[in-house]
Parts: structure tokens; C-alpha cells; sequence
């Protein structure tokens, strides 16, 4: 069987439309989940048996839950129940919004625990020195821990980046155009649909290729001798 | 259909990572391309490519498919042939790592009392490397059984869909949601468990994590 490749240049503006939704969505998964997960992962090592077992709660459920499942119920019951009560008797368009709530609180519980790892790489004699020198614990943490602690973890951060830069093609399943979803419609229409996803594929294939390079390259580069 | 793709997973895995040890060029870098691909390609584009694509470029057997297989029978196959797959780049790279973690030393003495390449991989490295490797393995599997759900999309009826006609029948979205979820998180605890006391029984004597 041949293939036509002709309709793919000229729907290049509408891919590129559609792969601004899919970055948009990745930068704001990424920074918001790095955000909550940091507080959730300091969370978890609170000496508080309460707010560490809030933390580890919420963690293990968003972690047990496939993700296409919390995409569902964000866009069937939490989102439109909270529109609901904010505005109520408006209709809006949520699908953008949905899928940045549901990616940030996802992958929140993702990050949470590369830092929680990324922290406790960093030994307890430096938490103490710190006390030593007369820090508040939140000074400690904030100066002396976390800087060392994201230091070590920046490649583990990125790579889960490239990872929810490539599970966003699930946005799928709530009826949201992205990337993915533009191409799988162009080829439905015009008829060429083993072209597109061969293409969007291709195109996925080279991003994430190139991206996970220059992780690796930048982890070459981080690296810091081993503290005693 | 987790249960299939594992098996497919776990044999596909075991051979691209074994691979990736030999000596020579050729065979190791074939497993380095087969894992870039499968791991850089969305889940999602590549069901789509399962379930679309490759019938339609396949000459003979693609119109059989299309024609004689039923379709839910269809939708199992492409999806587990894809999860298999997709899996499979990512145990590899674990067995390869595992592999890696056991040393030149147990190669270089199986070697020495005279087995062959293919006997010191079966007798010595593999059974040593799987234990190791058991609580990332039991990741893997929790990952995979996950992704059934994203298989769903291209319409095999299992949990996630089910719950969706339930929801249209009965229209009662929540409960048939909350149904599926608790499913989903209780089967994940489930294997949670037991590769944990899977873990324990297997566990090597002198290595971390074994028997005191």
C-alpha cells in the first residue's frame, strides 16, 4: 500500500495550533507539579504524623489511579461541579482547563516523590549543622537543603517532563485539541490517517530523542563529586 | 489483557536487554534503537499506530484481521500487542541494567568453567539479575495495568469502558467512575502485596535488601 504525504504540509498551521495546547499543557503540569511537589515531598518529612500521612496519602492515591481516570473524573464531575458553584448557570469551555487542573495535581504526586528522594539524598548532618548555626528549620531547608537537593534531582525532573510531555496525548479522551488530536482529525477527514499518525509519531519520536540527549549531556555536566 | 502484554513484555524485554550485553556492535546497538523508539513515541500514538496503521499496510494478513477477526478480539490483540511492546522497551532496559549490576566477574567465571555465552546467561546472569530487579519489574507491572486503561480508548471493553456504558445506562456517572477507580487502585494494592512477599521469599543471602 502507498502513502500520500501531500496533505501533510498544508496542515502544518493547524498541527502547530495544536502542538502550542500540548506545550502549554506540559509548562504548566511541569512547573505546577514541581511547585506542589515540592511542598508535598517536605510534607511527607515533616515530623508531623499528620500532615506526613496527608502527604503520603495523596500521593499513593494519584499514584495507584491511572491517569486517563483522573482525566475522566476531572472533566465529568470535579471541574463542572466547581464551575457549577463559582458561575453558576453559565456554560464555559473547560477543556483546556481540566486538563491543566488534572496534569498539575497528576503529576504533583510524580514530583513529590523524586524530591522527597532528592532530599533525603542530602545527609542529616547538614540538616543538623544548619540547627547548629542557629537556622530555623525552614531556613535550613530552604537554604541549605533543597539547593543541593534540586540540584541532584534537575535530570529526573526533566525526564518526567519529556514523560508528561508525551502522556498529554491522553488529553485525548476529554475532547481536546491537541497536538495528537489535531493530526488524528486532519486524517480522518482528508483520508491520509496512517500518514498523520505515522507523522505525529515521527515528530514525537524527535522531540523527545533530542530532549532526552540533552538531559543526559545536562547530567554529565551536574554531576558533583560524591560528599562524604 | 495485562496479564498477556506481560508475558509479551517480559519475553520481548528479557531478549532487547540481553541484547544490549553482547560484545560486538551490531546486536547492541539494535537494542538501543528498538528501546529510543518505543520510549520516545507516546502510548497513545502508538495504539494508534497498532490498531489503524499496521492493519492497513499489512497486505494479507491485515485485510484477515480486518475481515475475519471479531472485533473485540481485534482491539485485544492490537492492544496487547502494543502494551507488550511498548512494556518490553522498558523491562530492557532494566534486565539490562540488572545484568550490568552483577559485574564482568560472573560472566568472565561462568566462562571459565567452560560454559557457553548462552549458558552463563540462562544458569547464572538472568536468574540472579531477575531477583534484583523484582521491586522494579513490580513497578512496571503496576504501570502496565494502568495503561490497560489508556488501551480502553481504542474501545477494548475492560474496566475503564465498562463503567462507561454502565454510566450511559444507567446514568449514574459517579458511582460506575467510583466503581472503576476503587477497581483499579485495589488491584494495584493487590499486586502491590503480593510482589512483596515475592520479594521476600526470593531474596538473596549477601546482597542489600537479603536476609540478614
Amino acid at each position: 500500500m502507498a502513502f500520500d504525504w501531500s496533505s501533510i504540509p498544508g496542515s502544518l498551521p493547524i498541527l502547530w495550533q495544536g502542538m502550542i495546547v500540548t506545550l502549554q499543557i506540559t509548562l504548566v503540569g511541569a512547573l505546577v507539579g514541581i511547585l506542589l511537589g515540592t511542598l508535598l515531598g517536605m510534607l511527607r518529612l515533616s515530623p508531623s504524623r499528620l500532615l506526613s500521612g496527608l502527604s503520603a496519602a495523596y500521593v499513593t492515591i494519584f499514584r495507584s489511579i491511572p491517569l486517563v481516570m483522573v482525566l475522566f473524573w476531572f472533566h465529568l464531575i470535579l471541574i463542572p461541579l466547581v464551575a457549577g458553584l463559582l458561575f453558576p448557570g453559565k456554560r464555559l469551555e473547560l477543556g483546556f482547563l481540566t486538563a491543566l487542573t488534572a496534569f498539575s495535581l497528576f503529576e504533583a504526586s510524580y514530583y513529590a516523590e523524586i524530591i522527597r528522594a532528592g532530599i533525603l539524598s542530602v545527609t542529616k548532618d547538614q540538616f543538623n549543622a544548619g540547627l547548629a548555626l542557629g537556622m530555623k528549620r525552614g531556613q535550613v531547608m530552604r537554604l541549605v537543603i533543597l539547593p543541593q537537593a534540586f540540584r541532584r534531582m534537575i535530570p529526573l525532573l526533566l525526564t518526567q517532563a519529556i514523560i508528561l510531555f508525551q502522556d498529554s496525548t491522553l488529553v485525548y479522551v476529554i475532547n481536546l485539541d491537541d497536538f495528537f488530536r489535531k493530526a488524528y482529525n486532519i486524517g480522518n477527514t482528508v483520508g491520509t490517517l496512517n500518514e498523520l499518525i505515522l507523522f505525529a509519531g515521527a515528530v514525537y519520536l524527535v522531540i523527545c530523542t533530542l530532549a532526552s540527549g540533552c538531559v543526559r549531556q545536562l547530567h554529565r555536566k551536574l554531576t558533583v563529586l560524591p560528599v562524604k | 489483557m495485562a496479564l498477556a502484554s506481560w508475558v509479551v513484555a517480559f519475553v520481548v524485554g528479557t531478549v532487547v536487554g540481553v541484547m544490549r550485553t553482547l560484545p560486538g556492535r551490531i546486536l547492541p546497538s539494535i537494542g538501543a534503537c528498538y528501546v529510543e523508539l518505543f520510549r520516545n513515541v507516546p502510548l497513545l500514538v502508538q495504539l494508534f499506530v497498532w490498531f489503524f496503521v499496521i492493519p492497513d499496510v499489512t497486505p494479507i494478513l491485515g485485510d484477515w484481521f480486518k475481515q475475519q477477526v471479531p472485533p473485540i478480539w481485534q482491539e485485544f490483540i492490537a492492544g496487547t500487542a502494543c502494551l507488550g511492546l511498548f512494556t518490553g522497551a522498558r523491562i530492557a532496559e532494566q534486565v539490562r541494567s540488572g545484568i550490568g549490576s552483577l559485574g564482568p566477574g560472573q560472566l568472565g567465571a561462568g566462562l571459565a568453567l567452560g560454559l557457553r555465552r548462552r549458558q552463563v546467561y540462562l544458569l547464572v546472569l538472568l536468574p540472579v539479575a531477575y531477583r534484583i530487579l523484582i521491586p522494579t519489574l513490580t513497578s512496571e507491572f503496576l504501570n502496565l495495568i494502568k495503561n490497560t486503561a489508556v488501551a480502553s480508548t481504542i474501545g477494548y471493553l475492560e474496566l475503564a469502558q465498562r463503567s462507561a456504558s454502565m454510566a450511559e445506562t444507567t446514568s449514574r456517572v459517579y458511582e460506575a467512575f467510583a466503581a472503576a477507580t476503587l477497581l483499579y487502585a485495589a488491584l494495584n494494592l493487590l499486586v502491590m502485596l503480593l510482589a512483596r512477599a515475592l520479594e521476600r521469599s526470593t531474596a538473596l543471602p549477601g546482597f542489600l535488601g537479603g536476609r540478614k
